[in-house]
């Protein structure tokens, strides 16, 4: 596996860089021993539905740095997401008491002519536009399929715009048709940040990086007590918080999906230790977690202290949950790594996973250590999960699995998921706040959630009855996994 | 006027998955990178209806398509489609990255095609126009791929029955009840009306009688006129333009007298009755409450600004003025993308707003540009604006009231709410007056 390059324009996409696969049907147990030999193959899918693309992860995380402004090199329709990203910054502004402010996205709008002649100087004009209209204090340029196939040198025009504006002017390489896996985009969007705003440390100080997206805060009460400061990133940030990154005293990830390229470039070229181990879902990967924290920040005293005092006030209520949950069937789909962490948490609560659609699947993140394999951790944990399939979000594929196995409750990540647990009349559930479920107080949080959800019926059971299906009965009837095939072969890394 | 975009108010040519999807168990298909379906469900969404959003079957292209092409992964995929999705009509569209590298997408429908299979394609590669016009394209691509081979009697016209283009669903938010009102008022005349899009049609069969119609009606600034142009040509139907949305008593009562005029078997006797007892009913509302729009002491807006697109702009602006006494601000802007051709009309439809009464029109793609302007206008009456959830800082900025109209409308839930005609019209002083007396507390 290459180590981070600051010097590449682009990050290489996860399928290069980690080996990550998007088509896999077995057990968990399976794909955690292929992974771990290095004889992972990928599947592909001769009949797929629409997915997401790296532009609009790379842009998730950009579009919401406080004092930036975005420049989207595409076509209009590239910014379709502009107002959805706009919504959630404002959305998190309001939860963490921000004034408000609109989201300052700018487009090319790239048209037939601009795939002739090129369209530099629209990117350069657009650019100013920006600069003028906001006075930010750098300017992201995101790129888009139509801008990569017809070749632009977007990089020879954010280098002289940085020049002319005197705010760093930073190229974020993100088409989506380089990757299959959308969570490239975060790589990317980090690599632009790690190589063009973060500054060399001058000094350490007692921060502690949190890559996240929008959650509610649960690191700083935690953090404090260990006489440490969340400082989270990316969105929310603010330019100068981001170049001091470099100097925190160590990274958390809420979600190694999200953060592996990140974690890892920051503790390769400024030596931040990223924090490696499960994430803190279930009790035993909560303990492990909370452990490594201790360690990495030299609390190892004080983390047995609070690891006593929040298991002594969690587990007579997780006792009561587990009893009212015991025996529940439940599917899952969701991204990756958290998805391994549900899976862990799910089955903490007694409730039968009987199985999951997870999006990717990488066998190894950038730090390369394999402790910090969550779905390792999870089967070892908690047993193995029968109907493991990676799955980029194909709900056919879904549909017809939860036709089949029927179970309790669905449970889902991402949006565009849920509606088929319920017009099959199955009580489904999505948490949008990936800090939710975290931590020994995640435990009771996501259980009460569940008994809810449960318990409420009366809208899937009217839905089900009412819905139409698009999907044929020869689909209903035939294998989920009929159009996966192809097999193809990965790298080993 | 820059051709620069910040706050995007529409989408891109393959936008168009949404007319699509607004047909009646018709289901795109994607010939496009990975994550375009998704944004255009994104910024013209609020559910999946039959099969839009995550259902939708698209071919990912990915590097190795772009190098090698991407005809062999479309094949399997449309293949996959008619085994998997149930649908009476699939639609194959093209995005930037197959019609950069010139994949033969035709080639690959036709094979299709020339087994039967109701299957049609267009190229709506992102780059090539916005969803305004591929709108167009679309419907083009249905009548002469689908319509044409499978209408059971093409030469046999029946009378009465009209085919009607007027909202770009999804594009407008309020496509579903604009249609079914519309096409209420139009059965209420005496006619026919194929809606084509929207639960108040018959889906794909209803296309299928579009030749026979006696004429067509399209209600818009210029998106359709297209279409109607085509079945001039191809079938000899005459068509009737109205350039707006209309909106409340009088501009619904125009449109439907020249409506009934302009068709031959309407009997104008019934219509001018129906006319009649809607505008009875429309203006018992109007004269219940005109105390209040009077009376009202602590602050009712005075001024509008509309950032709309054509048909909507127009046909807004004179409801506002002529009915309700609300005045134009001396700019309105229209953020569609109107094509050169068409700007005059519109401008001459601002000039003429009332008998007595004109207003500047700007047409800009720019909503910060447009933001920018309006606040260096600062009004001193309250004013109203209609536009997008965009505006949502401006009009708070300015002290206005906000009711989105346009995409991204975000704050808002639409199912069956319309403006059009004279339900629409009552619906609308609902929805203004709601906001503004939301705001005293």
């Amino acid at each position: 596996m290459p180590k981070v390059n600051l010097n590449l324009t682009e990050v290489p996409v996860r399928e290069k860089r980690l080996g990550s696969i998007t088509g896999f049907a077995g057990t968990a147990g399976e794909l955690v021993d292929c992974s771990s030999n290095g004889c992972l193959k990928d599947g592909t899918r001769s009949f797929s539905q629409c997915m997401g693309c790296s532009s609009g992860n790379a842009f998730c995380q950009l579009s919401m740095i406080r004092d930036a402004a975005m420049v989207n090199h595409a076509p209009v329709g590239c910014a379709g997401d502009f107002f959805g990203f706009n919504f959630v910054y404002r959305v998190g502004q309001m939860e963490r008491d921000l004034p408000p402010a609109i989201g300052r996205y700018f487009n090319t709008n790239i048209e037939e002519m601009d795939t002739v002649f090129g369209a530099l100087s629209k990117l350069e004009k657009t650019i100013r536009l920006a600069y003028d209209r906001v006075k930010p204090n750098a300017i992201f340029v995101t790129t888009s399929c139509a801008s990569g196939i017809i070749g632009e040198d977007v990089e020879s025009v954010t280098d002289r715009m940085t020049k002319e504006l005197g705010i760093p002017v930073v190229n974020c390489v993100c088409e989506g048709f380089r990757s299959k896996i959308w969570t490239s985009g975060f790589d990317a969007a980090y690599h632009s940040i790690v190589r063009k705003i973060v500054k060399p440390p001058q000094k350490r100080t007692n921060k502690v990086n949190i890559i996240n997206f929008w959650g509610s805060d649960v690191f700083s009460k935690l953090l404090n007590r260990l006489g440490y400061e969340a400082n989270y990133v990316v969105p929310f940030s603010t330019v100068s918080q981001l170049e001091t990154i470099s100097e925190a005293a160590a990274t958390i990830q809420i979600c190694p999906t999200l953060g592996t390229y990140m974690g890892a470039a920051l503790e390769q070229v400024y030596g931040v230790p990223e924090i490696k181990a499960p994430m803190a879902y279930g009790l035993a990967g909560t303990d492990a977690w909370m452990r490594e924290l201790g360690r990495v920040l030299d609390r190892e005293d004080e983390i047995e202290e609070i690891i006593l005092e929040e298991r002594a006030a969690v587990l007579p209520k997780l006792e009561e949950y587990r009893a009212k949950l015991t025996g529940t069937t439940c599917y899952l789909t969701a991204g990756s790594a958290h998805g391994h962490a549900l899976i862990a948490l799910l089955r903490e609560l007694g409730i039968d996973v009987q199985g999951a659609a997870i999006f990717h699947h990488d066998p190894i993140y950038d730090n390369e250590s394999s402790a910090a394999d969550m779905l390792d951790h999870t089967v070892k944990t908690y047993g193995d999960i029968k109907g493991y399939n990676v799955c980029n979000k194909q709900a056919y594929e879904l549909v017809n699995i939860l036709n089949r196995i029927r179970p309790d409750l669905m449970i889902a990540r991402h949006g565009g998921m849920t509606l088929w647990g319920a017009k099959l009349g199955i009580p489904t559930l999505l948490i949008g706040d990936e800090h939710f479920s975290w931590g020994y107080q995640g435990l009771l949080n996501y259980a009460e959630r569940i008994l809810e959800t449960l318990d409420n019926r009366e809208f899937v059971t009217n839905l089900a009855k009412h819905s139409s299906m698009p999907y044929t009965k020869w689909w209903l009837e035939q294998d989920p996994y009929t159009f996966l095939g192809g097999n193809t072969h990965v790298k080993a890394y | 006027m820059s051709k620069l975009i910040e706050q995007p108010r529409y989408s891109c040519a393959l936008g168009v998955q949404q007319t699509v999807i607004a047909i009646q168990r018709a289901v795109p298909i994607v010939h496009a990178g990975p994550g375009c379906s998704t944004k255009i469900h994104g910024l013209l969404g609020q559910g999946e209806g039959y099969a839009g959003g995550s259902t939708i079957p698209c071919t990912n292209a990915s590097e190795s398509e772009v190098v090698f092409g991407g005809e062999k992964k479309l094949k399997g995929v449309i293949d996959g489609a008619f085994k998997v999705i149930d649908a009476d009509l699939f639609v194959v569209l093209t995005g930037c990255t197959s019609d950069i590298v010139g994949d033969d997408v035709g080639q690959v429908t036709r094979e299709f095609q020339n087994l039967g299979k109701p299957i049609v394609f267009a190229e709506t590669g992102g780059f090539k126009s916005n969803n305004y016009v591929s709108h167009d394209l679309i419907i083009k691509a249905i009548i002469e791929q689908y319509v044409d081979r499978y209408a059971p009697a093409k030469d046999q016209v029946i009378p009465g029955l009209v085919n009607v283009f007027a909202s770009i669903p999804y594009q407008d938010p309020y496509w579903i009840g604009n249609l079914q009102e519309i096409k209420r008022l139009l059965t209420g005349i005496g006619l026919t009306p194929n809606i084509l899009f929207g639960p108040e049609s018959g889906g794909v069969s209803e296309w299928l009688t579009v030749p026979q119609a006696e004429f067509n009606i399209v209600v818009s600034a210029w998106p359709g006129l297209k279409s109607a142009k085509l079945l001039k040509r191809k079938y000899g139907t005459p068509f009737y333009h109205f350039p707006y949305l209309p909106v409340g008593g009088l501009e619904t009562g125009r449109f439907l007298r020249e409506v009934a005029a302009f068709g031959a078997s309407v009997d104008r006797e019934k219509a001018e009755k129906f006319i009649a007892d809607e505008e009875r009913k429309f203006y018992t509302h109007i004269e219940r409450t005109a105390d209040f729009m009077l009376e009202f002491r602590y602050g009712i807006p005075r001024l509008f600004y509309t950032i709309l697109d054509a048909t909507y702009a127009v046909g807004f602006s004179k409801y506002l003025l002529n009915e309700l006494g609300i005045i134009p601000a001396d700019v309105q802007y229209i953020v569609d993308d109107t094509p050169e051709q068409y700007r005059e009309g519109i401008r001459e439809q601002f000039r003429r707003i009332s008998d007595r009464r004109s207003a500047k029109v700007e047409f800009s793609v720019d909503g910060g540009e447009i933001q920018e302007n309006i606040r260096k206008s600062s009004p001193k009456q309250r004013a109203l604006i209609l536009g997008s959830g965009w505006e949502r800082d401006l009009a708070v900025d300015i002290g206005a009231d906000l009711l989105p109209v346009s995409v991204p409308i975000t704050y808002r839930l639409v199912l069956n709410c319309g403006y059009a005609g004279y339900n629409g019209g009552l619906r609308l002083i609902e929805d203004i007056y709601d906001r503004v007396l939301g705001t005293y507390r």
